[in-house]
């Protein structure tokens, strides 16, 4: 295991360091949830409506951004070789880097996604709710980006590449987040969707490493 | 652990060409063995087959210990060091946390890291960004953790090319050390190696 915490704290390292970090994530989330007002119209109504599934697609956008340099710059300066021939396997050095990827650009953004909510005039008292499913929503969007970013490996213009093969897979957790905030709003049965997104996230954690590992094999090969 | 390596009959396609095949080579501790041959004719690809990171199209890479075969995955993951062009260093920090995570990864410690510093002279050059240092100060920085985390088999990847003279001598003797102590250094070169090394032509 300790291999397993020395590469979790260089990717940490990494991802706070330069490079744009989790701030580029935020401050894109802050953008798109600025924008959207101007493009529907500033009645409170009509927002209010829109608030919780707004703030859960701009949340699943802002996951993609770093995205792109989980492993590419791994894979380009050769420190892909080096995970490959480290102490754990691949499938564990994936988990560490998805897991940085979540501590580092996840849970910021969940803390601003209840923030982007009321701002867009979501009730206050939907914000916990909305805290919380970002927060189990983003281990998925860590995990299944990670898969996207891997298979993307060594292709031009990876970037959009894993936008392509990643958002459809957001479709789950995007329904079920946006759909425990509205129930709850509603008044109705939060729970279920809630506990969807979970295990959303968690088969996400689970089956990711192995084919975020399988591709890295095959790009390095 | 590893005390010889074997390599039967490897063929290894790259795309649609095939770089060579039938080769054959075996090493035992204390050994070197310098493979040379034209550009492109798959010394790179020979040092990977070996360190599993490419699947040769036939044949076989073996390890064995003193106790006979070892598994294979666990004699890359703990056997051996893959030092090549690419040095796995990342620009925007500084020469000693990358040496120190890529000396903790493969195995050693704080300690080892620093006296490998001490040993390869790059005291100097610990805070400084990866982005600042030279070709060679990049190299010296990646070749610090064959000292500073031991593993029996080195697979180098022209370790001296961006070296200076003085470097060259030092990693020289670094090698004959290794050597000594019953390791084994497999490298591909164009200039000949600072120690008595078997010379095997890939691709003729």
């Amino acid at each position: 295991m300790s291999g397993f915490s020395v590469l979790l704290r260089r990717e940490l390292a990494l991802s706070w360091g330069g490079g744009g970090g989790p701030l580029l994530a935020l401050a894109f989330y802050l953008a798109v949830a600025t924008l959207l007002p101007l493009a529907i119209g500033a009645e409170p109504g009509r927002l209010a409506a829109i608030a919780p599934g707004a703030a859960w697609i701009g949340l699943a956008l802002a996951s993609l951004l770093s995205l792109e340099r989980l492993f590419e710059r791994d894979y380009e300066d050769g420190a892909l070789d080096l995970l490959a021939l480290g102490p754990a396997p691949l499938e564990l050095a994936a988990v560490a880097k998805c897991l940085a990827q979540w501590i580092t650009t996840g849970a910021p953004l969940a803390l601003l996604a209840p923030v982007a909510a009321v701002a867009l005039g979501a009730e206050v008292r939907l914000a916990p709710l909305t805290f919380a499913a970002a927060l189990v929503g983003g281990v998925g969007f860590s995990f299944c980006g990670g898969i996207g970013a891997a298979l993307s490996l060594g292709s031009r213009r990876g970037g959009m590449l894993i936008a392509v093969i990643v958002l459809p897979l957001f479709a789950p957790p995007v329904i079920f987040g946006g759909g425990a905030i509205a129930a709850y709003a509603a008044g109705l049965d939060w729970r279920t969707p809630l506990m969807l997104l979970s295990a959303y996230s968690l088969a996400m954690a689970a089956l990711g490493p192995f084919a975020m590992a399988a591709a890295c094999r095959n790009a390095l090969s | 652990m590893i005390s010889a390596l074997s390599v039967q009959n490897l063929a290894i396609a790259r795309g649609d060409r095939l770089l060579f095949e039938h080769l054959t080579l075996s090493l035992g501790a204390g050994e070197a063995v310098a493979l040379v041959g034209r550009n492109g004719a798959g010394k790179t690809s020979l040092l990977r087959a070996v360190a599993g990171l490419i699947r040769p199209l036939a044949g076989d890479v073996a390890f064995l210990g003193p106790a006979g075969p070892l598994p294979a995955e666990d004699a890359r993951c703990q056997g051996l060091h893959l030092v090549g062009h690419h040095d796995g260093l990342k620009s925007s920090r500084t020469a000693f946390e990358e040496l120190l995570f890529q000396v903790r990864w493969t195995g050693g410690s704080l300690a080892s890291a620093e006296a490998a510093c001490e040993r390869l002279g790059l005291n100097r050059l610990r805070g400084l960004e990866v982005r600042k240092l030279s070709a060679g100060q990049r190299r010296r920085v990646a070749l610090a953790r064959l000292i500073a985390a031991p593993r029996p088999l080195w697979l180098l990847d022209e370790p001296l090319a961006p070296l200076d003279a003085e470097q060259r001598a030092l990693f020289g003797t670094l090698m004959d050390e290794h050597l000594a102590g019953g390791g084994l250094i497999v490298a591909a070169v164009h200039d000949p190696l600072p120690v008595a090394a078997r010379a095997v032509e890939i691709g003729a």
